[in-house]
């Protein structure tokens, strides 16, 4: 018994030393293209971002760092979610040209539906697209602007026009269209698109203002 | 020992990942809902099954056999990170499109069981074939799902490949059924087992047709040697 136990410690340490060797390998390879691809990884995620960005609002109708200029905002009850949001600022030289901020319509068919919303200076919407949703494919899935066309009539509305009352879809007496089989879907957009107006309307003075010197 | 022929066969048809042992079904039924989704999860496990094969193929007689399943699983997952970053720094907007289903590949039955039964018992090019036939097999059965769903779904093949090949395949989605509203439980999660059930059906179908004939010249040929 006595004999076998130095040997059994040194295979034991021998095994332990192989994997860990395996571990020390495994984890070189994985910080080095870690390293080699940070770079690119955090380009992309910004030209993606500015992609996205760009369909709400054209890149010739600012000339600001618009993905620099931000301020977050933290609102519940309008933007839909707990988190905090980041509101990115379009300006033409010192003039104000729109926000765009992401909002949470949490009542889709399937959980929440992510929108970016850009709202211009002078209240109206620049336009509406959706970031993320789970809604069901091929009925829920018009929103998206590969699908149809729908999310694009958003844009040149505002808070008052068409009034409070029409801001539903037609089923419900308002004036927007629902889709065929999907009525949840449109709702739930329609709504979240009206608070974010809400929102911005509250916050318009904040939102515009200057970035603080010392935030 | 296995000859290169019959690792090409076992991968791409016989022992079809997909289709026989049927390993790996979560990324099958989960992304084969396009012909390009399909095509960057399979390439990139394709990939990853290569690489890893290699690597415990090479460090065969290294690894005492306590330790293999965590070597394993370590080789495994070094090989994924790697894979799922860079296609995050070059295929950015399939990556999220593909999203969690890259970073599953470690679970992906098929490759450790490649590693246990194959690469660790064979040479390093015999493991090489066998992980890229397996993958490759993997990957086929995945784009003929992802290309009979999109199909039934959606009426078109390939759409979206920029995604995968760049600006220059911007106009290589084909619309097949022009203006088809789709038929949406092919894009569903029923469509995928539905699909699947079908295409394995179809193998079998085909495999057991094709030895039909052969059993019954059988007694032809044995005739003459009875008599």
């Amino acid at each position: 018994m006595s004999g076998h136990a130095p040997k059994l410690r040194r295979q034991m340490a021998l095994s332990a030393g192989l994997l860990a060797l395996f571990a020390v390998v495994g984890g070189v390879l994985v910080a080095g293209t870690e390293t080699l691809t940070r770079d690119r990884i955090l380009e992309q995620q910004r030209a993606s971002l500015r992609s996205t960005l760009n369909e709400v609002l054209p890149a010739h109708r600012y000339n600001n760092a618009l993905l620099d200029d931000t301020m977050t905002v933290q609102e519940p009850e309008l933007l839909g979610t707990d988190e905090t949001m980041t509101v990115y600022r379009a300006r033409q030289g010192t003039q104000s040209v729109a926000v765009l901020f992401p909002v949470v319509a949490p009542d889709g068919y399937s959980g929440d539906i992510r929108l970016l919303v850009g709202i211009q200076a002078n209240g109206e919407l620049a336009g509406v697209r959706v970031l993320n949703h789970r809604e069901t494919p091929g009925l829920g899935d018009a929103i998206e602007t590969r699908r149809s066309d729908w999310i694009k009539q958003f844009a040149g509305l505002s808070l008052n026009a068409p009034p409070a009352s029409a801001w539903k879809v037609r089923k419900d007496g308002g004036e927007f269209d629902q889709f065929a089989g999907a009525t949840i879907t449109p709702r739930a957009v329609i709504k979240a698109v009206r608070k974010a107006l809400v929102f911005f309307e509250q916050n318009q003075a904040t939102l515009f203002a200057d970035t603080p010197a010392t935030p | 020992m296995s000859t290169s022929t019959d690792i090409v066969r076992n991968g791409l048809w016989s022992n079809n990942p997909g289709l026989v042992q049927l390993l790996g079904l979560c990324p099958l039924l989960a992304v084969s809902n396009s012909v390009v989704n399909a095509l960057g999860l399979g390439l990139a496990t394709l990939l990853v099954l290569t690489a890893s094969n290699i690597a415990i193929s090479a460090i065969r007689h290294v690894v005492r056999d306590e330790i293999r399943i965590p070597v394993f699983v370590l080789v495994i997952a070094a090989f994924v990170t790697t894979v799922e970053l860079a296609m995050n720094a070059w295929l950015h907007e399939l990556y999220t499109i593909l999203g969690i289903f890259i970073p599953l590949i470690v679970t992906n039955c098929a490759i450790i069981g490649r590693a246990e039964a194959f690469a660790s018992r064979n040479t390093v090019v015999h493991a090489a074939l066998d992980g890229f036939m397996m993958g490759a097999g993997f990957m086929l059965a995945l784009v003929a799902l992802g290309a009979m769903r999109e199909l039934l779904g959606a009426g078109t093949l390939l759409a979206d490949a920029d995604l995968l090949f760049g600006p220059v395949a911007t106009h290589w989605n084909l619309t097949i059924i022009p203006d088809f509203r789709g038929f949406l439980l092919a894009i569903l999660p029923p469509g995928a087992f539905i699909g699947l059930a079908l295409l394995i059906a179809a193998k079998n179908g085909w495999e057991r047709r094709r030895a039909r004939p052969a059993t019954r010249s059988q007694p032809a040929v044995a005739a003459p040697d009875a008599a």
